[in-house]
């Protein structure tokens, strides 16, 4: 069986956990006799062919008009390229960002070839719109049975593909708006999430807690409606082994410092340890746009000698931050799955989720708290760090859990709704 | 001569509060009354009334036929005192047809049987002098926490004077045999050891109610029709369980008052079998052979072993905690910590811990006022912080100075904290005026 996939990006050019996600699908999909043509904005040309073959949608001339694309879309409106629809890019502003490579002339139809960035930037809009008419024509010269589309960005490629091809649509959400934004959702954004998942004949969901939300939030049919959880791959990882300068006990929060994450409840719950405990220290890895808020708040508190921000993580650096922790914290708000606890829990690290994320459907032993329950949350880090047994036993049994994720399984399943779709 | 001996476990534990790390040294007290009173009306209501008033119904109606056992903890009969004495009044009146004998164990349902230290036979007595003061009667037999059970433990149930010890059928210790005989413990020949035959049991008190039991539904005259089934030779079916399985694990709705009602009726109609309580059948029947059990069992889930309460990390820290502690705990002579203490020890604590759950296991669910093992396990070790801050401090300071000199080592390290420590108190204070001023701005 041959699969037409869209993605945003792919490793090693990765910007969170989307790429990683793709990278062990199609890993796993190959072992269960999948061919995959994957489909990226721009290739860089040292992707892991063994995984799938590459398509730069940067080298695909596109064969059509506005015209064209118009009578294909219907009503979607987000393809008609103005202002209006894309409301934070100017003309101009886009024309700088992505230049129309070439536009030439030839028996009368305009062919257009585009340079995609491949980043999320201002000119999103414009990209997912170009990468949608370049779907067209990728699907028009090649020969496949399903189109799956990965999160929002790829939705409008794989219904452009579907319509020129008439094969089975399904759409892969990792994540909604919902989770990104709470409840102050870009509606044009929404819109294209939603078309994506009414047009799919399947809409498989990373876990059962986002699942739910495409039901209700976007009101899709539940038949339709499948969650296959992510797993984790762990080959060719280093295991790190960090000195510790200092004796403390460190508990972690890792991630973007974002509403989404949850920093501040590990803030409120830190404070509450703080006061009791004086061999505990804090650490918050990564960067975002509560940052500053979060800095000033510890600051407010107090708290500033035994709890420390270390901005942006990159590469080993988050390997070696999660051998030097000994709790690691995910206290976020809404999460569709989760991939990082995972890694805490492969670094031997006990881990403290909270209910709201997709993982904790798939980890039966890590400690679950709600994202709101500072107290408990308080508690869970203070039992972690004070009585031995509870984090040898969650490590050892965390530990097995994880090795058991495997993408195969999670492609396995895939695989069983191609078929379903396929043949239908 | 065929015996049937009905033998109903009541307790309910002295559940504990939410209790969080920072109530530790400022918070002494640890039940949560609340769900304690609520859940014991509740099940006194649905089950110790209503069932209570139906054996007693059985004994009327069949004269000294019918013939029972129980075994209350002393935790329970604390909580019948506080919140429903009534209950304490139908089991007295219970006590005194003379056809309902009273078992002893131990007085906080506890794992002490599995410690070398005097508390077992400490506890079996507060529970025996209990048991006399509320029914006027003397135990002279014995069944421990959960029917644990082992060659050691019979030995030392034998020392404290009971005739016979009840305890499970387990079928790796059964092996060919049946639990339907009389046994004796082997290393005291003296103490008669009555099995659990779980299958019929666990008939009333597991399968009663399911549906996708092909037997479903179970009606008295079916289940009489097993009995004369058994073996010809068989001399005692021994049916144990939770006295909840009346009304609570099996609800009114699904008949079960109405088998017990008719049961009785059913046996003297259609078998040739007799009640008798477990002293009686220890009196009665001639036991076949010892039994040997190097490892302790119980009656519960489906390994038959203490897995149940210990063997986890957390269970075995919990656990290995609250004992070290003992020597000093009766040393204070505080009446009320080492009371306190005892109750720490109900096995329903380390139940809460099981990890076994995870995968199984509604059983463990039941009344269990945990999501997970995790904050079980958090929970009682906050608990116990606190209570151990309890019993230093009724040593006053005396106790410290002489820790210091026995530990000089601990002595400098401790000496070197104090002076950060120090240095931190002041930091904390300074912040927390900064946080006073910052909240009045």
């Amino acid at each position: 069986m041959k699969i037409l996939m869209f993605g945003w990006e792919f490793p090693p050019h990765i910007s969170g956990g989307l790429g990683t996600a793709c990278y062990g699908l199609t890993k796993g999909l190959v072992k269960n006799d999948t061919e995959i043509l994957f489909v990226v904005p721009k290739a860089y040309g040292d992707e892991d062919t063994n995984a799938a073959r590459f398509v730069n949608a940067s080298d695909v001339e596109t064969a059509g008009t506005q015209v064209e694309l118009e009578k294909l879309w219907g009503n979607i409106s987000f393809i008609q390229i103005d202002s209006n629809l894309v409301p934070y890019v100017d003309e101009k502003e886009f024309n700088l960002c992505a230049p129309i490579d070439k536009v030439e002339k030839r028996e009368g139809i305009f062919r257009h070839k585009y340079s995609f960035t491949g980043k999320y930037g201002a000119n999103l809009m414009e990209e997912v719109a170009r990468y949608a008419l370049v779907a067209a024509t990728i699907a028009k010269n090649n020969t496949f049975d399903v189109i799956h589309a990965h999160d929002w960005l790829t939705y409008a490629a794989g219904i452009m593909a579907k319509r020129v091809s008439n094969k089975p649509l399904v759409v892969h959400v990792h994540a909604t708006e919902f989770d990104r934004t709470g409840e102050n959702v870009n509606p044009n954004v929404f819109n294209i999430e939603k078309q994506g998942m009414e047009q799919a004949d399947k809409v498989i969901t990373v876990s059962n807690l986002t699942r739910n939300t495409v039901i209700s939030k976007y009101g899709i049919d539940p038949k339709k409606v499948v969650t296959v959880h992510n797993a984790v791959d762990f080959y060719g990882r280093e295991e790190f082994e960090v000195k510790r300068s200092v004796n403390d006990k460190i508990i972690t929060f890792l991630g973007r410092i974002t509403y989404q994450k949850g920093p501040e409840y590990f803030i409120e719950a830190a404070y509450k340890v703080m006061e009791r405990c004086d061999n505990v220290r804090f650490v918050m890895a990564g960067s975002g746009d509560m940052m500053k808020k979060m800095v000033r708040r510890v600051a407010r508190l107090g708290m500033g000698t035994r709890f420390h921000f270390t901005g942006f993580l990159k590469g080993d650096e988050v390997q070696q931050m999660f051998a030097l922790s000994d709790v690691y914290v995910m206290p976020s708000v809404s999460e569709p799955f989760g991939i990082s606890p995972l890694e805490a829990m492969r670094s031997n690290i006990p881990v403290i989720i909270s209910k709201q994320s997709g993982v904790s459907e798939v980890l039966k032993y890590a400690v679950k708290v709600d994202f709101w329950d500072v107290d408990a949350m308080a508690d869970m880090m203070y039992g972690l760090v004070t009585y031995p047994s509870l984090s040898k036993f969650s490590v050892r049994n965390g530990q097995e859990e994880v090795n058991s994720l495997k993408w195969e399984n999670a492609a396995m399943k895939i695989r069983k709704i191609y078929n379903l779709i396929a043949n239908t | 001569m065929r015996t049937i001996c009905l033998y109903f476990q009541v307790h309910q534990p002295f559940r504990l509060k939410r209790y969080r790390f920072f109530d530790i040294g400022k918070d002494h007290f640890y039940y949560d009354d609340f769900s304690n009173r609520s859940i014991l009306r509740k099940v006194a209501e649905k089950c110790y009334l209503p069932a209570n008033q139906l054996m007693f119904d059985l004994i009327k109606a069949y004269g000294k036929q019918f013939k029972i056992a129980y075994s209350l903890s002393g935790i329970v009969i604390e909580q019948m005192e506080q919140y429903a004495p009534e209950v304490i009044e139908s089991f007295k009146k219970l006590a005194k047809t003379g056809c309902v004998e009273f078992l002893g164990e131990t007085y906080s349902h506890s794992l002490a049987s599995l410690q070398n230290s005097n508390e077992f036979e400490e506890q079996v007595k507060l529970q025996t002098d209990l048991i006399n003061k509320h029914f006027g009667q003397n135990p002279t037999v014995f069944r421990n926490t959960e029917l644990i059970y082992s060659d050691n433990i019979g030995k030392r149930v034998a020392d404290m004077g009971f005739k016979a010890m009840l305890t499970e059928g387990a079928k790796h210790v059964l092996g060919w045999r049946s639990p339907n005989f009389l046994y004796t413990n082997a290393i005291e020949p003296r103490l008669k050891i009555l099995l659990k035959n779980f299958r019929m049991s666990d008939d009333i008190a597991f399968r009663f109610s399911d549906k996708n039991w092909n037997e479903w539904p179970l009606t008295a005259e079916k289940y009489v029709s097993w009995l004369n089934d058994s073996d010809e030779k068989d001399e005692v079916i021994n049916l144990f369980m939770d006295y909840e399985t009346f009304g609570e694990h099996q609800d009114k709705a699904t008949g079960i008052f109405e088998f017990l009602r008719e049961l009785p009726n059913r046996i003297f109609a259609d078998s040739s079998f007799k009640f008798r309580t477990p002293g009686e059948v220890a009196e009665n029947h001639q036991p076949i052979s010892p039994i040997h059990v190097q490892y302790p069992i119980s009656w519960a889930d489906e390994e038959r072993d203490l897995s149940a309460w210990l063997g986890n990390e957390m269970q075995d820290e919990a656990y290995s905690k609250i004992y070290q502690m003992g020597e000093k705990v009766l040393k204070t002579k505080n009446e009320n910590l080492i009371k306190t203490w005892r109750s720490l020890q109900t096995s329903d604590h380390f139940y809460y811990m099981c990890t076994k759950w995870f995968s199984d296991g509604d059983v463990h669910i039941y009344f269990n006022p945990y999501d997970t093992p995790y904050e079980a396990f958090i929970n009682y070790m906050n608990v116990v912080s606190d209570f151990e801050i309890l019993v230093d401090n009724s040593f006053g300071n005396a106790k410290s100075v002489k820790k210091a000199a026995s530990k000089p080592a601990a002595e400098k390290i401790k000496l070197k904290t104090e002076k950060t420590a120090t240095k931190k108190v002041a930091k904390k204070e300074t912040a927390a005026a900064k946080r006073k001023t910052g909240k009045l701005l």
